[in-house]
């Protein structure tokens, strides 16, 4: 009976192990493969990315791909390719992040507040508006794309980074997390810093978001993620070639320049992982206290 | 409590008093006054983003319903529903409409029924757990972007699957170009977002009362039992959720599809969102308005459909 049980559980670990392995290998690749040499990229992957001209016709092309996990040889010459030569690249990173890094910060901003409103005062109209907030949120961009592109073209900003930022910044994703985190502060906190005598600015500040910052940490990691991974919005509101982000410049690499490919795409990965790393406690609560959708 | 307080409000209405009265005018004034004062610090808050939210999602997709009734934005005759169905009879949308429905059909039971699987296992003894936990998460912040080369590679006509096929005689197949090309989309799919279902469902199941389960245990009831009978019926409204919310996030698998071919994949990727950027392209005002809308009534339909079932088993699992 005992022995069965053993027996059991290193089954479950095993199968563990290896839906590990499957989540875990296309990163590892790329990672690794982004440490070979122009070379044995082309050697081990020249099918698949056709027109790579192999040089001089000299070096071998393997006649189907070779998977592979560890480099033949460690070079850092793909890295000093994209960080030194094709300063190109570098461009597209900043490209993305200038883009980004506003859109969490005013989203966060404007729905800091917002949810702030939502968990102060409750009623009917409130309440509906909180619904209509839900049910946006759970739009698609193919819906949201369209008024997005209208209003751009109105204020004249299609084509600019403003036509991504300013929709980006409205978005109701992080006001529905923060409401339903903010709602679990104890209503006793409020009262008591408005018996006070506390402004509602000041219980906001000094109550409110001292109490969601892990909800606020979360969010951010959320909406960083999603609007570093955008493609949809910069392909329709900001076709200019010279300023759409990395996410969408990535799938336009040259066939002849995959090894710099798999440098681009552990770099582009890296400010994402480190947040990970960093935030996943606060991630995971985040998540699971998304629960369901109503208020 | 309640009941007490009103049987006090009573016992003062009754002896009333010229004083009291006045001060029950002065009260209500006060009130009227919190009330108003409550509605305008609401207002301040709420102000920004609704009036952000209005600017660029309320007012633009009014004029976007308006755009699909009538004919051009130049001639602006009322035409009803003329232009829904010559979208509906576009082959383009069908193709994608189609498309987009079957990406559905097949990964959202995929996505949760695996899901859970994945919460089941982190719940049984087995070591590591919260390094498992944070294996199945990873994929969720790896940029879509930075992993279509690794997707390329192994599904290539040359590529490793391929080759792995091959030793079991299986005849090379051009997976993304060929009838299988959604199942290859399928585990992209999966493979982003389990993990983040996954901790939907790890946080329903911690929450299922434990009293209950170990009743089950003494009274010898068997895991799979207690499975159905316990877990999944606390779990209803979770299941829900995540078949909804996989049913959103397939709609946006456009995005992976996009990065692994391009703007003109094979027929059967072809996507909603394709034929929006194709109208785009064109900017055919009418054909993108009038698709925005139907999926938006279709968004709608769904939602509805969500917090109807989320009222049907919330109250299954509180009663």
């Amino acid at each position: 009976m005992k022995k069965k049980r053993y027996f059991g559980r290193f089954a479950l670990t095993v199968l563990a192990a290896g839906f590990a392995l499957a989540f875990l290998l296309p990163t590892v690749l790329t990672i690794s493969n982004s440490f070979m040499t122009q070379s044995e990229i082309s050697a081990n992957y020249g099918k698949v990315f056709s027109n790579v001209s192999g040089s001089d016709g000299k070096t071998y092309i393997a006649e189907t791909v070779n998977l592979k996990f560890i480099p033949d040889k460690v070079s850092l010459s793909q890295y000093i390719n994209v960080l030194i030569r094709s300063p190109d690249y570098l461009l597209k990173f900043w490209n993305s992040a200038i883009l980004v890094v506003p859109i969490v910060l005013l989203q966060l901003a404007v729905a800091s507040v917002t949810a702030f409103g939502f968990t102060r005062w409750r009623g009917k109209v409130r309440a509906f508006l909180f619904f209509f907030y839900v049910i946006l949120m759970l739009m698609p961009t193919q819906v949201t794309l369209v008024p997005n592109y209208l209003v751009s073209g109105w204020l004249g900003i299609l084509n600019t980074r403003w036509a991504i930022i300013f929709p980006g910044m409205f978005a109701p994703f992080s006001v529905f997390l923060l409401t339903k985190s903010m709602r679990r502060i104890p209503g006793s906190l409020i009262e008591a810093a408005k018996l006070d005598g506390s402004s509602e600015w000041q219980v906001f500040k000094d109550i409110c978001l001292p109490q969601c910052r892990s909800a606020l940490y979360s969010v951010a990691i959320l909406v960083f993620i999603d609007y570093w991974n955008m493609v949809e919005q910069p392909i329709v509101l900001l076709p200019d070639a010279a300023q759409q982000p990395l996410s969408v410049y990535l799938s336009t690499i040259n066939a002849n320049e995959v090894g710099l490919a798999f440098a681009i795409a552990t770099i582009y990965m890296v400010p994402c992982l480190l947040l990970f790393l960093h935030g996943e406690d606060y991630l995971v609560e985040g998540i699971a206290h998304q629960g369901s959708v109503k208020g | 409590m309640k009941i007490g307080k009103a049987g006090g409000t009573k016992k003062k209405n009754g002896e009333k008093t010229a004083a009291s009265k006045q001060r029950t005018a002065r009260r209500a004034w006060d009130q009227g006054n919190e009330r108003l004062r409550d509605t305008l610090c609401s207002m301040g808050f709420l102000g920004p983003s609704v009036t952000g939210v209005a600017l660029f999602f309320i007012v633009p997709f009014l004029v976007v319903v308006y755009y699909s009734v009538i004919r051009s934005p130049i001639n602006p005759e009322f035409v009803f529903l003329d232009n829904f169905k010559a979208v509906l009879q576009n082959t383009s949308f069908r193709t994608a409409a189609k498309n987009t429905a079957m990406f559905s059909v097949i990964a959202v039971p995929l996505a949760v029924v695996l899901s859970l699987s994945l919460a089941l296992l982190l719940e049984c003894r087995i070591p590591c757990k919260s390094l498992f936990r944070t294996f199945f998460l990873s994929p969720m912040m790896v940029p879509v972007a930075s992993v279509v080369l690794i997707w390329q590679v192994v599904f290539h006509y040359r590529g490793t699957f391929n080759v792995i096929l091959a030793n079991f005689g299986v005849e090379a197949v051009d997976w993304l170009n060929s009838p299988y090309c959604l199942m290859v989309i399928v585990i992209l799919f999966l493979w982003k977002n389990l993990g983040y279902n996954m901790i939907l469902f790890m946080a329903a199941l911690n929450n299922i009362p434990k009293e209950l389960l170990e009743v089950a245990d003494v009274e010898g009831a068997s895991a799979a039992h207690k499975f159905f009978n316990i877990k999944l019926r606390y779990l209803s409204p979770t299941v829900l959720f995540v078949a909804i919310l996989s049913i959103i996030n397939s709609f946006k698998v456009f995005r992976e599809i996009y990065l692994l071919t391009g703007n003109y994949p094979y027929d059967g990727l072809y996507m909603m969102q394709h034929f929006m950027n194709n109208t785009f392209n064109n900017l055919d005002y009418q054909k993108m308005s009038t698709a925005a809308v139907l999926m938006a009534l279709v968004m709608v339909a769904l939602i509805a459909l969500l917090f109807k079932a989320e009222d049907i088993f919330g109250k299954d699992v509180e009663g």
